[in-house]
């Protein structure tokens, strides 16, 4: 018996150790190093009792057995409670030094825009491409017939006045209207023709509201029975799309040499919805583009009987849709790359 | 053109307020751009009658009492000379507005508002006012012109508004009229529209008069026929030159045109009524009894009434007496016969000239005038005639001098008589694709003077010679639905239209793809000119015989900085890099994506190529010649093709940054860093790179298909070499050596490149990562090994490199 009341001391004597060297213990770090230093089966305080068994007289094995383990559970408990203990602070401190300025600047991989005349053209082609509209891109230089003669405008008259032409030869110059493309189209293909043609234009004007170089879109309709109806009902689709719902056209009559009849296409205005702004200039309406009736002379002249046919076109002036849908107020901001205005418009 | 309310209404009595007119005329192609009231600045003047004046002892005012009606008998200090008891002038009460005059009375530089006030110790309730004060000239109302108190005459109301005792409360519309209407172009034309909109009456401008019998000596004749269809001119005498009657000049002073004399002013007068431009030749200064129109002589010279000299071409139309030229034809009159307070006999012209000779003519000559634009949009036959009748009657009107019987009228057989048209209302209709009723047709047309006649579907309309524009079914349909209303149109969506395929093709939805693959990897989209300057290609410093230099010139472009047709689109990138940074903005990306002009002859005989062409530009710290290959790869990737990269040189590029960009050995174009003399010109705080890639040669690629590669089988395996070389060996050439050693290499990666004094000067190490895979079976340690030292032999044999100790 001696020996058991010389293991009880000896336990009593670990239990005090740990209870006092806990109480200094302040990481868990410490806290695995101490348990090891007690636990360890082969080397610690508590771990390597079990292996002394060997030496224990079988008739206090039972006993000797019961007091180890005794004090193992408790010194694990021990353990456990101070190690959770101790986590948890260090989890809140690791949390509390690792406290950001949630209003630091976002971190971004820089991305690049298309340019706005991109966007807009690429939502009219969704558009009208969804309506069964092919693309056609003519060409920048232009000869005299297909940019004025084919298109009802023969030398002498007025309308050319309405659009000063840049002329690179007496026969070639740059088109001033993507309507030119009509009439390749016309001569190439046979109705039913839909089509609508993006492309840059040229007038000699220069000033704070006119480039010399601008984006026109075109778009042609050509087959049996198209009417004035079939335009508005298209154009509502178009500007509905662009503009919003619940945006309205106005047709009025205009002049183009090749429709008759002309008109100007008015929509109602996306920012004050009719009530008169300063955007519709107090009208309610805004003017966005030019269309009409193919003038019957204009098919005769691409050979497609306007007996059988018709057709209609409208022309949209790119940037002015841009300037009007992103508020853009000067025309040249559009032909600068300037980086701080292209980084705005990502539509 | 500016159409005075006033004016219009002697032809039609409308019966509707300025805003209703307004919207008709709008709703029938009329879009009135600017509409005010002539006494818009006016406010509270009224009839006032002095009733007491007394001089104010040494200074020029006078105290007086007026009677101001129902505002009461007012005191008003006056410093006017003529302001008197018993007469009436305009009163400006307290709280009305008039204009501010300068010290000379006569200059407005304002509008003001009068106060009650003390003139030298009296007080003022008000101000008798001048015609400058009100607006009104001379030429607007007799009097007005006086520097002193406008006199309103005898009968005027005391305490009246003055506004429409002066005309003040007329209206001035600002209408714009599109280039099919040339008819249009006058307070007559207008006056035709406004009756048929608003459904009323027209009334013809009087056109009698009565020729004596007497007749002279006189021939014209017209040898350029092709540019003056008709000429009429008609011999007046006994002219008496005087000041036109008050109603001639108000008219005049409305639509911004100045009183002259008598003679000049009808001239003007049937121009802004009528439309039609006409020209009184002083009679005694017609040499040689005869008038002949007829082209210029090259160097011929002539001065114009506002005496500027001009040199002709045969171009140019000119009128000629019997030995020289008297007028530049539809642009002015000349010097040499212009019409003087002298003149006792006039020879008055009406004629239609080719419009767009005309045009050119003045265009060339730099001198407009309000005929020559009126000529430029045509004018016809039939004013022709009406306007010279007209000026006839006006002479007789103002009884300034006697018609005599001497008239000619040289054409080439135009009728001023109406033509016929007819068409079927079905096809009227199916313009529209409403069906407007066939009583409305006909009212409509009715209004608009085309007396239609109906049977079945037949219509058969009188077209008026006027009406050059009414040609086809379509001008009938235009006709109908603009007076009808545009707000009958029903949308409808093509119903009748067959289904078509839609959408971008291959070519430019490869370009978009390649758009977005730039914009992906940072690169903002910029569009600039399709023209750029001469000395774009000096900046760049292409030689004399560059191909760039063989560029399309603009005959009549705006400045020499916007004549050329681009055959590059490097210089303006660079000014977009330049103008960025002077901007502040010190780093970024930019591409475009348009088309440079290639003539194949000077001048254009036939269509040049126009080449779709990527330009690349990006500048900043931290960009270098790699990160802007990895832009011009983005491309490569988007096609799913290789480019090659070989050090080459171009006049604008540094040296030994510049690489030839090439395609399965086509050439695509070039890559570098701008050199530093184009940095430091352009004034560029940080370096820029620029890249310019021909789509063209690219586009065979578009559309290529793309296939999955099965993944590998069996496991890859990776090996790390870290190889020292001679310096000037290339990247390129270390990764063709080693692909060259394995054909189961599929992939080559330089992860790190080192120099140092430890390899030796001339030395550089380099890094690679190399991955292996297998095909049918797995690779073993052994093979493996028999790769790599085949890789090592072939680095060594061909390029002496050793693996890095």
């Amino acid at each position: 018996m001696a020996d058991l009341i010389e293991l009880s001391e000896k336990l009593s004597a670990i239990r005090q150790e740990i209870k006092n060297e806990i109480a200094g213990i302040e990481n868990s770090k410490a806290v695995y190093e101490y348990r090891k230093s007690i636990m360890d089966s082969k080397t610690g305080k508590i771990g390597s009792l079990m292996r002394e068994m060997g030496k224990i007289p079988n008739e206090m094995k039972a006993e000797y057995g019961k007091k180890v383990n005794e004090i193992k559970v408790w010194a694990q408990e021990q353990f456990d409670e101070l190690d959770t203990k101790l986590k948890e602070a260090e989890m809140r401190l690791r949390y509390e030094t690792e406290k950001i300025d949630i209003t630091l600047p976002a971190k971004m991989r820089p991305k690049g825009n298309l340019h706005p005349n991109t966007q807009v053209r690429n939502q009219i082609v969704d558009i009208f491409g969804s309506m069964g509209f092919q693309i056609y891109e003519g060409n920048e230089i232009e000869t005299d017939y297909y940019n004025f003669t084919a298109l009802n405008t023969p030398d002498d008259h007025p309308a050319r006045d309405m659009q000063d032409t840049f002329y690179l030869s007496p026969e070639f110059l740059l088109r001033t209207q993507t309507s030119a493309g009509q009439i390749h189209v016309m001569e190439a293909q046979k109705p039913p023709i839909k089509i609508i043609s993006p492309g840059k234009v040229f007038r000699s004007d220069d000033d704070a509201t006119h480039s010399p170089m601008f984006s026109q879109m075109e778009g042609l309709v050509v087959d049996k029975g198209i009417t004035l109806c079939d335009l508005q009902g298209m154009l509502n689709v178009f500007v509905q799309k662009i503009f919003g719902e619940d945006t309205r056209t106005r047709l009025r009559p205009s002049y183009f040499p090749f429709t008759e009849p002309s008109v100007e296409v008015d929509v109602s205005c996306f920012q004050c919805h009719g009530a008169g702004c300063k955007l519709c200039k107090g009208t309610g309406w805004i003017e966005v583009l030019g269309a009409g009736v193919v003038n019957k002379k204009v098919l005769e002249g691409c050979g497609i009987d306007s007996n059988e046919y018709s057709g209609i076109a409208f022309g949209i002036g790119i940037e002015r849709i841009a300037m009007l849908k992103y508020g853009i107020n000067n025309i040249k901001l559009l032909f600068e790359s300037d980086l701080r205005v292209l980084d705005q418009i990502d539509d | 053109m500016l159409v005075p309310l006033s004016w219009l209404k002697e032809y039609v009595d409308i019966n509707v307020d300025v805003e209703t007119l307004e919207e008709k005329l709008f709703s029938c192609g009329f879009e009135v751009e600017e509409k005010y009231e002539v006494g818009r600045d006016i406010s509270k003047v009224v009839v006032g009658l002095v009733k007491t004046c007394e001089d104010i002892p040494d200074t020029h005012l006078h105290l007086c009492t007026v009677d101001a009606g129902e505002n009461g008998v007012l005191q008003i200090c006056c410093g006017a000379d003529n302001v008197k008891a018993g007469g009436k002038y305009p009163l400006a009460l307290v709280g009305a507005t008039v204009y501010a005059t300068a010290k000379d009375h006569k200059t407005v530089e304002g509008v003001m508002t009068i106060n009650a006030g003390k003139l030298r110790g009296y007080d003022s309730f008000g101000m008798l006012c001048s015609g400058t004060e009100l607006g009104v000239s001379e030429d607007l109302f007799p009097g007005g012109g006086y520097n002193g108190l406008l006199v309103l005459p005898e009968d005027s109301v005391v305490g009246a508004d003055v506004k429409p005792i002066l005309g003040l409360d007329d209206w001035i519309f600002d209408i714009a009229i599109t280039a099919n209407r040339p008819d249009c172009q006058s307070i007559f034309g207008i006056a035709r529209e406004v009756a048929a909109v608003l459904e009323l009456p027209i009334k013809e401008p009087a056109l009698d008069y009565h020729p004596t019998d007497k007749t002279i000596d006189f021939n014209v004749t017209v040898d350029a026929k092709d540019l003056c269809p008709r000429y009429s001119a008609h011999y007046v005498y006994d002219v008496k030159i005087e000041e036109s009657p008050a109603w001639m000049r108000r008219r005049l002073a409305l639509v911004g045109c100045s009183a002259i004399s008598n003679m000049v002013d009808i001239t003007n007068y049937v121009l802004k009524e009528i439309g039609q431009p006409m020209h009184a030749f002083d009679f005694n200064y017609l040499e040689g009894n005869a008038i002949n129109v007829r082209r210029a002589a090259d160097g011929e010279k002539i001065t114009t009434l506002d005496e500027k000299e001009f040199e002709l071409t045969s171009n140019n139309l000119v009128i000629c007496d019997g030995k020289k030229p008297v007028a530049l034809a539809g642009i002015m009159g000349g010097l040499n016969s212009e019409i003087l307070d002298s003149t006792e006999a006039v020879m008055f012209e009406s004629a239609k000239f080719a419009r767009d000779n005309i045009r050119k003519s003045s265009r060339a000559l730099g001198q407009v005038s309000d005929a020559s634009a009126r000529y430029a949009k045509g004018v016809d036959e039939y004013s022709t005639d009406m306007a010279m009748k007209r000026a006839l009657h006006l002479v007789e009107e103002l009884n300034c001098g006697k018609v005599s019987s001497t008239h000619f009228d040289v054409n080439t057989g135009n009728s001023v008589e109406p033509s016929t048209l007819t068409v079927s209302v079905n096809q009227v209709n199916g313009v529209l694709g409403i069906k407007v009723p066939d009583e409305d047709i006909v009212r409509i047309l009715t209004n608009l003077s085309f007396a239609p006649k109906l049977s079945g579907d037949e219509l058969t309309l009188s077209i008026p010679a006027y009406r050059v524009d009414m040609e086809t079914y379509q001008d009938v349909a235009e006709e109908v639905i603009r007076m009808y209303g545009y707000e009958h149109i029903v949308p409808t969506f093509i119903p009748t239209a067959q289904v078509t395929n839609g959408g971008y093709n291959l070519r430019q939805k490869t370009e978009l793809k390649i758009k977005r693959a730039l914009c992906a990897a940072g690169a903002f989209e910029g569009v600039h000119y399709s023209f750029f300057s001469p000395a774009d290609l000096d900046l760049i410093n292409l030689a004399a015989d560059a191909p760039e230099r063989h560029a399309i010139k603009i005959i009549n472009p705006i400045n020499n900085d916007l004549s050329l047709m681009r055959t590059t689109l490097v210089p303006q990138m660079i000014a977009a890099i330049a103008r960025n940074q002077k901007k502040g903005t010190l780093e970024g990306r930019i591409f475009e994506l348009g088309n440079k002009f290639i003539a194949k002859d000077l001048p254009l005989t036939e269509y040049p190529d126009e080449r779709e062409t990527i330009c690349i530009g990006a500048f900043g710290e931290s960009e270098d010649f790699f990160t802007v290959k990895g832009l011009v790869n983005a491309i490569a990737d988007a096609l799913d093709v290789e480019f090659e990269y070989e050090a080459s040189t171009k006049p604008f590029l540094h040296p030994y940054r510049t690489a030839k960009i090439s395609c399965n050995g086509e050439e695509i174009g070039f890559l570098g860093q701008l050199t530093y003399e184009i940095q430091d010109e352009m004034d560029m705080r940080v370096p820029g790179y620029v890249a310019e890639i021909d789509l063209r040669v690219l586009s065979q690629y578009y559309g290529k298909d793309r296939k999955f590669i099965p993944l590998p089988k069996f496991l890859e395996e990776k090996r790390d070499f870290c190889f020292v070389m001679d310096k000037d060996i290339t990247c390129a050439q270390v990764e063709k050596a080693i692909k060259d050693a394995c054909e189961y290499i599929t992939s080559i990666e330089l992860f790190d490149i080192f120099e140092g004094l430890q390899l030796g000067l001339s030395k550089k190490s380099m890094a690679f990562s190399v991955v292996f895979t297998p095909k049918d079976e797995e690779f073993t340690a052994e093979v493996i090994d028999g790769f790599v030292s085949n890789i090592l032999d072939s680095l060594s044999s061909k390029l002496g490199i050793t693996l890095r100790a």
